[in-house]
């Protein structure tokens, strides 16, 4: 009962078994969520950083509760970029926190590639809570989670994931793990806004959204960075919100049911309109319970693993 | 000095020399060629058997980093490393600090070289095209050509304005030395850490498209056009010579530029033809370099452009990092390792080994044309010259350990690879080094 794996850095070649093992893993821990008493002693006695050098309320929240839900002792560590970049490297960061005898590490950074370059380094289990553009593994992974939940597998369902492909971890990870599992995948949103290399990972590109619903059994919609407005990328929010933004009447219009999934925070009227989001077919705040359970999951099976 | 060669395989392109033979060296100066030479005098006699007796290496693109950033190289531990990769000669790039955009800067490096003791290797340094690399004004040309200077560059940075570019075209042809252009559309690369393709793609990572190359060397060929032929009057061409091409568009556009007999150059880098952007895959900030490393298929373009002749000439792009420089997130991290010590060994493995080269036309790339891009004095093997020669065997299997460079910098991602192929000794300036 281990995966097959010392840490977990994104889902780019993680095997169908290890995400099997999480999601049913997770299945047990929404269950201890569900009890008056939510905490259990498993990782009792395992001290796990949070080190979070990027701001995130909801990831970090999450992660602490799951932690602290699983008895280990937690320390966070939060700093903004620019303070790091005055003063320490991530590298010494992780030397001083190597020499405090931390069991497993949680590491949310602006730049691609950073929990690979401490799983590199370190002797504690690294969890990647999001690198730049490129992995946000325990995200897709709940994501994927409430997909099975919902529709009881993974394999054959359709998912769109609406909105900045080209920025976005949350995207990149639900390409790889919805794959492995056997999910169609496709992408929707401004060309340029969509990789011009994204085909080669097996997803099928729509620029026009009603298409994309139309063969969609479910809406991934992604967060658009505001400040991304008005640059080369995409004119304004409001073409935005005409184009690519979710909203009850286009969704009537495709005459079918379709679920939505948003990794949040939502930027209302933007991506996805209010009336969406607060939907019976929305499952956002299922999202934010079962990420709970599914970081649970990941820190059970990977702190008392190998 | 008196040295004696023997039983070496002599490859001179530029006299036309392929043959066994024994080389007698009296004070620099090849003294006698030919078979079974005795010596009566007390000669440092080395057996060449097997061995590949050359004209001297030289790699017109190096960053020797002084002055300015000793911390990562200087003069002194370039010209060792060069030394030790085969070379009796390189070219300094001017992204320096300050950048040799005044006569006094190449003086300086030309003060470190004369005080390096038992120097083989010859130091020719590079003038800025403008001011500060700013790409702004022209730097003062006539002065640097006079102070030595044996071309022009921002490398580093493009010559990004097109009337710039124009301007130094001409200014430099007046002075019959090329501007050597680091091609890059710095609009489209802003931010960029690799190649924008598939492995960019899976890695989330900012990236620079291979069309911000071809875009910046098709303006300039436009140029060279435009300017090209010289007046009737005169005979100051334009010479245009591209950096480190890394893409198939960029062959594309210089194979077609010169079959239409444009005064056109460019050189390619061993990394842009032993790596594609799947290393980058591990992060490893030794993977990361400008032009970055591209697909599989610019690679296989580098090698069809090694070929047939587009690319005239092999050279590393030298660029040393401090250890800690590099250790760092990827997009935080300089662009550019080191090469001298790893180029022989590659070009070998890569392009002798594969038969996309002659031993002939790897001489040429490493040796031949580089001098005649750079209007240097052709060294040739013969009786009354200056030795000016690199010896390597092509068949000695060895691994690479960044431990054993002589560079002052350790930024390579060749680190534990197996090479067939190595420097023996360089013979220059009356000396003899053996790595």
């Amino acid at each position: 009962m281990a995966l097959s794996r010392r840490h977990l850095l994104g889902l780019d070649g993680v095997p169908k078994e290890d995400i099997e093992q999480i999601l049913d893993t997770a299945t047990s821990f929404r269950e201890v969520l569900e009890r008056p008493i939510k905490k259990v002693p498993t990782l009792q006695g395992k001290t796990i950083v949070n080190l979070f050098f990027e701001s995130s309320t909801r990831t970090r929240i999450s992660f602490e509760l799951a932690e602290r839900r699983l008895s280990a002792d937690v320390v966070n560590f939060s700093a903004d970029v620019s303070s790091v970049l005055k003063g320490e490297t991530l590298k010494d960061t992780v030397r001083n926190l190597e020499a405090m005898k931390i069991d497993m590490v949680v590491i949310r950074h602006a730049a691609a590639g950073a929990a690979d370059f401490l799983g590199k380094v370190v002797q504690a289990n690294v969890i990647n809570a999001g690198d730049g553009a490129h992995e946000h593994p325990t995200q897709a992974l709940l994501d994927m989670y409430t997909i099975r939940e919902k529709f009881g597998t993974l394999e054959g369902i359709h998912v769109c994931i609406v909105g900045d492909i080209s920025h976005s971890r949350v995207a990149r990870s639900n390409i790889y793990g919805l794959k492995t599992m056997g999910a169609n995948v496709s992408v929707c949103g401004p060309r340029t806004l969509i990789p011009r290399f994204i085909e080669p990972l097996g997803v099928k590109v729509y620029y026009d959204l009603d298409e994309a619903i139309r063969d969609a059994d479910l809406l991934n919609v992604l967060r658009i960075q505001l400040e991304r407005q008005g640059s080369a990328l995409f004119p304004t929010l409001r073409e935005y919100h005409q184009t690519f933004g979710i909203t009850r009447e286009r969704l009537d219009r495709s005459g079918k049911t379709v679920t939505i999934l948003h990794p949040g925070p939502i930027n209302r009227d933007v991506e996805l309109s209010g009336d969406v989001a607060d939907s019976e077919h929305s499952l956002i705040i299922q999202q934010v319970l079962n990420g709970v359970a599914v970081r649970m999951a990941i820190l059970y099976l990977l702190g008392t693993g190998r | 000095m008196i040295l004696l060669l023997k039983n070496g395989h002599i490859i001179d392109p530029t006299i036309g020399r392929d043959e066994m033979a024994d080389i007698f060296i009296v004070e620099g100066v090849i003294d006698q060629i030919g078979k079974k030479i005795g010596t009566g005098v007390a000669a440092d006699v080395f057996d060449l058997n097997g061995k590949i007796v050359a004209p001297g290496f030289i790699d017109m693109h190096v960053h020797a980093r002084e002055p300015g950033f000793e911390h990562k190289e200087t003069i002194a531990t370039v010209a060792a490393a060069a030394a030790a990769g085969g070379f009796t000669a390189i070219c300094c790039m001017p992204n320096t600090n300050p950048p040799i955009d005044d006569a006094s800067v190449v003086e300086y490096i030309q003060k470190k070289v004369s005080n390096i003791e038992r120097n083989v290797v010859d130091v020719y340094p590079v003038g800025a095209v403008t001011k500060d690399r700013e790409g702004k004004e022209l730097s003062p040309m006539a002065e640097l050509a006079q102070a030595g200077v044996v071309g022009f560059s921002d490398d580093g940075s493009p010559v990004a304005q097109a009337e710039i570019m124009r301007r130094a075209l001409e200014y430099s042809s007046m002075l019959n030395k090329p501007i050597i252009q680091h091609a890059e559309d710095l609009s489209m690369t802003r931010g960029g850490a690799m190649n924008e393709g598939i492995t960019s793609t899976r890695l989330g990572l900012p990236s620079m498209a291979s069309v911000a190359e071809e875009i910046i060397i098709a303006r300039d060929l436009g140029l060279v056009e435009y300017l090209h032929p010289p007046l009737r009057t005169t005979n100051a061409s334009v010479q245009y010579h591209v950096a480190h091409v890394s893409t198939r568009g960029a062959v594309e556009l210089i194979r077609q530029a010169k079959n239409k007999g444009l005064p056109v150059t460019c050189e390619a880098a061993p990394h842009h033809f032993s790596l594609t952007e799947e290393a980058v895959r591990s992060f490893d900030t030794n993977t990361k370099m400008n032009p970055p490393l591209r697909t599989q298929d610019d690679v296989q373009a580098v090698k069809e452009g090694l070929r047939d002749g587009t690319i005239d000439a092999i050279a590393t792009d030298h660029a040393p990092h401090s250890f800690d420089e590099k250790q760092v997130e990827f997009i935080h991290a300089p662009f550019g390792i080191v090469g001298l010590e790893t180029s022989l060994g590659l070009a070998i493995n890569e392009l002798l080994e594969t038969n996309i080269l002659s031993l002939a036309q790897l001489v040429e790339k490493f040796s031949v044309n580089p001098r005649k891009i750079l209007h240097l004095n052709s060294v040739s093997i013969a009786e009354g010259q200056r030795a000016n020669l690199t010896i390597f065997d092509p068949q000695l299997q060895w691994a690479v350990d960044i431990r054993k460079f002589r560079s002052k910098a350790k930024n390579s991602p060749f680190d534990g690879w197996q090479l067939k192929g190595k420097a023996f000794a360089v013979v220059n300036r009356g000396e003899i080094y053996l790595p």
